[in-house]
């Protein structure tokens, strides 16, 4: 038990540094970041697996050492109680007078007799009872060990879904516009983690089509601005050959198919450009997925041409609401699309999307390109830019929606265990396990000598309550005491 | 959804009232406290728990005498400082009633459960503190702990107002869900009686500390001015120990409710965001805190530490956590 606190001890030690530092798992960008920002103590928290505490193997070797532990104790005391259960209690001790709880009286009836209505009385009451010629001992609360031994062992099964879920999982997120579909394919995503024991090529083949997405925010008071509702109505195809079905997902109302489930995690917009040359040939349109930057949805992104020589980009803004004043730079007012705008710059040059390494789409490798324009566009305006007649029409937004899609088969463990835990936990921490016992005895003066006397291992309330009402139900002839 | 404004406002009103109603209560029970006496008095307390600790020794399963030494009773019995102790106690009642109102109309002004920012949280947290008291009160006399509940309500509820104060509002999408209350209203509850936890077990600090100086044959100390005016230190103890042990499942339930929320709303029932690692924290600790107890050379004293760690961890999850670390559960209103 000691070793046992020790290890919780350094558990929650161990825990701490998770909640300090960044977590890869949680927020790799905010990681990047404070590597950046710390050159010479980044690499050192690194090395000592400090942005991830709860994969790092000396966390994993603290619950690992406290699992062996928790076995060590666990399993000889399951063995014990189960002989326990099956046995019968102790013969009642010789001086019941020393015990913690006592009574007794004299009276004329006789000890068999006695003995044989007791026994009876106490049994009906959920005692476990042994008797001897002149005595009874009786035992109750058993569940308060069985309850501790399910405690520990939910754990273990526990900490084993955990594991399960993790190997045999999956989880990925993909952003989709407002019109655009998705297939559960991996080349989809645009980020994808699996367990060592899910291949992708597994994904089961659900589609859908994002019809409809629908934000809304608090208007006015201290909360201005906060999101109060959002949803994106889909039409879901569960597998190639079954007929599209509708279906609303919101935030706590995941869409549950085929073993994956699909949760609304972020939203945003796409604003759509049309882009042509001085001909009027099209060069480019579509909507352009845009990232919000702050709670006003100030998002930014680029749009790359490369089909023209020499190659286009167009970097800026989208404001949902644009504010009366730039002096802060472009920043939206408000996060809803009231007075949606645009305020972007076009570059010339080369985009470098031939050198083979992979490249953002949400931003412009600006090394070999010129800056030749900067503009304000509200929906419908139209740019002309100032190369050679190249028009750039902002014809309106689009929204889009993150999804992040997971499975986990272990899950359903997890809660069972779960539940199990509490189950346990309330058992072992409110059942009182007690003993209780009846002696007799021949007394000096003729008679017998009635003694009824209790004994609980753990902290309970109301044992001396409980021990005199089983002295009640010794049936005795004359007034107890 | 609109916000009822005339609600709203009588909801602050009853928080007022409720502060006005705590801090006279606090009066009352400190001029109890002060004329009140216990009947056994240190030197017993040390000398009984002594022959017994002989007993105590050498054996991880203790046994533990059930409550028939009646002879332990609480200040106030005796007189002295008893009518400051009923005037506390009601209007402890008043207050926690007017606190009970208070978030009853903070709810119906916005059609919601009151749960859905910093300052609700510890409207409601200030309400579970005292209805633990007062519920806890109803089967034996407990006017000598008021003072220790007060005070952290008091605390409670003035951080409230003063930095966590938020309008009535409607809730953020995440917080749309009946898991909301199940889950808040459970991890709520487990803080109000862990603050009862934590101001016993911090009294029972102060009490060993003055009854073991009188065992060892030295002068009681400062400690005895209060010491000798709360019931002997293993009673607190074992009160302790019964308000923790009832709550740690209820806290296993709060934390798995979270879980079971988490993965409607985030896709995952664990993710260890800042929030959830301080909740398991803080589970850990009264882990520790309970199997301590059943430790031999842990119980007393240093299990009484680990309670109090737990609950600091529970205080930096709070104010903390929620306030200045960045993560999922950045609901503060703040």
């Amino acid at each position: 038990m000691r070793i046992a606190l020790i290890l919780l001890f350094l558990l929650a030690l161990a825990s701490v540094p998770g909640s300090i530092f960044p977590q890869r798992g949680t927020s790799p960008l905010r990681v990047n970041e404070f590597l950046k920002d710390n050159p010479t103590s980044g690499p050192i928290l690194d090395r000592l697996y400090m942005f991830d505490v709860f994969a790092s193997p000396w966390f994993a070797s603290i619950y690992l050492l406290l699992f062996i532990s928790l076995m060590g104790c666990v399993l000889p005391r399951a063995v014990e109680h189960y002989k326990e259960m099956r046995g019968l209690p102790p013969a009642a001790p010789r001086n019941l007078s020393r015990l913690p709880v006592h009574s007794e009286w004299n009276s004329t009836t006789s000890a068999s007799q006695a003995i044989l209505e007791t026994e009876a009385a106490w049994r009906k009451r959920g005692w476990r009872v042994r008797t001897g010629d002149d005595w009874i001992s009786a035992e109750k609360g058993y569940s308060r060990e069985t309850g501790n031994l399910l405690f520990h062992l939910s754990l273990l099964v526990l900490l084993i879904a955990v594991g399960v879920g993790g190997i045999a999982g999956f989880r990925g997120n993909v952003i989709v516009r407002e019109g655009s579909g998705f297939a559960n394919n991996v080349t989809q995503y645009d980020t994808f983690t699996s367990g060592r024991g899910y291949s992708a090529d597994k994904l089961p083949p659900v589609s859908f089509q994002l019809e409809n997405f629908v934000s809304s925010f608090q208007r006015g008071g201290q909360q201005n601005g906060a999101p109060r509702e959002f949803y994106a109505d889909l039409l879901v195809k569960d597998d190639p050959s079954a007929a599209p079905r509708e279906f609303r997902v919101e935030v706590n109302y995941p869409l549950r198919t085929a073993g994956i489930t699909v949760y609304l995690v972020g939203h945003g917009y796409a604003p759509e450009f049309t882009v042509r040359d001085a001909t009027g040939n099209l060069l480019w349109q579509d909507a352009a997925v845009f990232l919000p930057q702050d709670g006003g949805f100030t998002s930014s992104g680029v749009v790359k041409i490369p089909d023209t020589v020499p190659q286009l980009g167009l970097q800026g803004y989208f404001l949902p609401t644009v504010s009366a004043d730039f002096s802060n730079g472009p920043i939206s007012e408000f996060p809803a699309a009231d007075d949606p705008g645009v305020y972007i710059s076009a570059w010339q040059g080369d985009l470098g999307l031939d050198s083979g390494m992979p490249q953002s789409v949400y931003r412009l490798d600006t090394k070999n390109m010129k800056r030749i324009g900067i503009e304000e566009l509200a929906p419908g305006e139209t740019w002309t830019l100032p190369n050679g007649g190249v028009t750039v029409e902002f014809t309106g937004y689009r929204q889009w929606a993150t999804f992040a899609i997971t499975r986990d088969p272990a899950k359903g463990w997890a809660l069972g265990a779960a539940i199990a835990s509490i189950v346990g936990l309330s058992l072992s921490l409110l059942i009182p396990r007690r003993r209780a016992w009846l002696r007799v005895t021949p007394a000096a003066g003729g008679g017998n000598l009635f003694e009824v006397a209790g004994l609980s291992k753990t902290e309970a309330p109301g044992l001396a309550d409980e021990i005199s009402q089983l002295a009640e139900l010794v049936n005795t002839q004359e007034e107890k005491p | 959804m609109t916000v009822n404004e005339t609600l709203a406002q009588a909801s602050n009103a009853m928080v007022y009232g409720a502060i006005t109603a705590f801090t006279s209560s606090m009066v009352a029970f400190s001029i109890s406290l002060a004329k009140g006496r216990r009947l056994e008095t240190l030197e017993e307390s040390a000398e009984r728990t002594n022959s017994s600790y002989q007993v105590r020794r050498g054996s991880t399963e203790t046994l533990i005498k059930p409550a028939v030494s009646t002879s332990v009773s609480v200040n106030g019995d005796r007189g002295d400082g008893r009518r400051a102790g009923n005037i506390g106690m009601a209007l402890t009642w008043l207050g926690t009633i007017m606190l009970g109102m208070a978030l009853a109309f903070r709810g119906l002004s916005v059609g919601r459960w009151p749960l859905g920012n910093m300052y609700e949280f510890s409207l409601a947290a200030g309400f579970a503190i005292s209805l633990t008291y007062c519920v806890m009160s109803l089967s034996r006399d407990l006017r000598w702990l008021g003072l220790f509940i007060t005070i952290p309500v008091l605390l409670d509820l003035g951080s409230a107002i003063t930095v966590l104060y938020a309008e009535s509002a409607q809730l953020v999408p995440a917080l749309n869900s009946y898991w909301l209350l199940i889950h808040v209203a459970a991890a709520t509850l487990c803080i109000g009686a862990f603050t009862v936890g934590a101001a016993l077990s911090g009294l029972y600090l102060v009490v060993q500390a003055a009854e073991d100086r009188i065992a060892a044959g030295l002068a009681p100390g400062k400690s005895a001015a209060i010491a000798q005016r709360v019931p002997p230190a293993d009673r607190i103890d074992l009160m302790a120990y019964r308000i923790h042990a009832f709550m740690f499942p209820i806290w296993t339930f709060a934390v798995i409710a979270g879980a079971i929320w988490a993965e409607a709303a985030w896709g995952r029932y664990w993710g260890w965001d800042p929030k959830e690692t301080w909740a398991f924290i803080t589970w850990v600790f009264y882990a520790a805190y309970l199997h301590a107890r059943a430790t031999a050379g842990w119980r007393g004293r240093k299990a009484a530490y680990i309670a109090l760690a737990g609950y600091s961890a529970i205080i930096f999850n709070y104010f903390i956590v929620n306030i200045y670390v960045q993560g999922l559960h950045s609901y503060s209103g703040l």
